[in-house]
């Protein structure tokens, strides 16, 4: 997309127009070399939206939770981001995104706005440009932003990294007290939901995760276990509560910065890794590349001094852009 | 990377319930490598406008069973338009022949009747979207 786009976009933005930060999404989802020129422009105006994010199974009611929590946010006048991601296929890249089924209550109040997003072979819960989107929904000045990853599993943790607060849903039935002490996603939340609460074994679930934190020493803020039933909307307006509380405990304890820090660490790495990536990719496919081949076959030169031969070639591309 | 997904939102507006048809087209979407939103079942004109413009889609499918497409199709066509949102809209379901052309004439690009192929719609947007 041309410069000139992006500079009226990201100005309509600003102005807190809803349909140029989804074209802004789009092209950040789509085009590597414009989210620069994108997020660029924004960045000064970041930093004020609180963040959540609402990690758990498939099935386990993310996206109800979100359509519930959502209405009872801006009942007490608050504006909601939603970015609501879900898988691509790993065989032919195309997403079937079903979030906005459950979220029928709010999709048609100004103060909502929401996004689907496919993960595009990113395997941690949420793709490569969640993390931009949120800057621009940051930026159009919505007041706390939802973001719901892909139903997930124990690994996929990236969430954490994203949002102030984390939020993992689960549900009775899943398994035994083994599932509350694995690794991974249990460690991530500041909040824990047991959702389908009506349900038998609910109350065993909430043990079960208690327990865990019995063995932790954790000074601080331990992560509060709330029951919800969402489809019926209980459990809401107390989960509201903990998550403001969480905020402000984070504030009150100067963690802010100290996630932000986190954050923006992972972040730049992460974009570093991606632009060298790309330049990678576009080497392999040169003369030069194949020629480097041939003689390492002729063992003129060996692999391992190719390599460094391909990192200045790199770098040389670089600066050459 | 480079190629542009194919961003494509599926909804049923109005008040009937057989959403057999749209899931097994959406599916076939997916199959073809389309990042398709599904809006599900009941859905008004404002809700899928709304939704066209916050998802940024390239096209929009509708279906439709209950015979209200007459009504239902050209509010949504007018408000997409009101709202300046310029896609590809093509519809499904249960629509008489004969309502065809008044359709075609507000812009809906096809009309995909019972035992369609589903190779025919995926050719269709690919080809739609490309231009």
């Amino acid at each position: 997309m041309a410069e000139p786009d992006i500079e009226v976009l990201t100005t309509q933005l600003l102005k807190g127009d809803r349909r140029a930060a989804a074209k802004l999404i789009t092209i950040v989802e789509n085009d590597p070399d414009a989210v620069k020129r994108v997020i660029s422009r924004i960045y000064k105006n970041t930093g004020k939206a609180q963040i959540v994010g609402i990690t758990g199974p498939p099935g386990s009611g993310k996206s109800t939770l979100i359509n519930q929590l959502a209405s009872y946010l801006r009942q007490k006048g608050r504006t909601v981001g939603i970015i609501a991601v879900d898988a691509s296929s790993p065989f032919g890249g195309g997403a079937f995104l079903g979030d906005r089924i459950r979220m029928k209550d709010i999709t048609t109040d100004k103060g909502i706005f929401i996004r689907s997003m496919a993960t595009r072979g990113c395997k941690g819960g949420i793709a490569r440009a969640t993390g931009d989107a949120i800057k621009i929904l940051d930026a159009l000045g919505y007041d706390i932003i939802l973001v719901e990853t892909a139903g997930a599993g124990e690994a996929e943790v990236d969430i954490m990294n994203a949002s102030h607060t984390t939020i993992v849903i689960t549900v009775p039935g899943l398994g035994d007290d083994i599932q509350a002490n694995k690794a991974g996603m249990m460690e991530i939340a500041d909040l824990f939901v047991v959702n389908k609460a009506d349900r038998e074994g609910a109350d065993i679930v909430v043990y079960e995760i208690e327990s865990m934190f019995r063995f932790t020493d954790k000074r601080g803020w331990k992560p509060p276990v709330l029951k919800t039933a969402v489809i019926e909307a209980i459990g809401i307006s107390e989960l509201a509560e903990r998550i403001d509380e969480h905020f402000n405990y984070l504030k009150e304890n100067d963690l802010i910065g100290e996630r932000l820090k986190r954050r923006v660490e992972m972040e730049i790495a992460n974009i570093a890794k991606e632009v060298m990536v790309r330049e990678l990719e576009e080497i392999r496919k040169s003369e030069a590349y194949k020629k480097l081949i041939e003689e390492i076959i002729e063992k003129k030169t060996d692999p391992h001094s190719a390599a460094d031969e391909i990192m200045m070639m790199v770098k040389a591309r670089y600066i050459e852009k | 990377m480079g190629e542009k997904n194919i961003r494509i939102l599926m909804a049923k507006p109005g008040l009937d319930g057989h959403d057999r048809g749209i899931k097994v087209v959406s599916r076939a979407l997916r199959d073809a490598g389309m990042e398709v939103i599904y809006m599900g079942l009941h859905q008004t004109p404002e809700q899928i406008v709304e939704a066209a413009i916050q998802e940024d889609v390239d096209a929009l499918g509708l279906s439709i069973l209950s015979g209200a497409h007459i009504i239902l199709f050209p509010k949504i066509m007018e408000l997409l338009k009101e709202n300046r949102v310029d896609i590809i809209v093509f519809a499904g379901g249960i629509i008489p022949d004969e309502d065809v052309p008044a359709l075609k004439n507000i812009n809906i690009a096809e009309i995909f009747g019972p035992g369609t192929n589903t190779e025919d719609i995926v050719k269709f947007v690919k080809e739609k979207v490309a231009k």
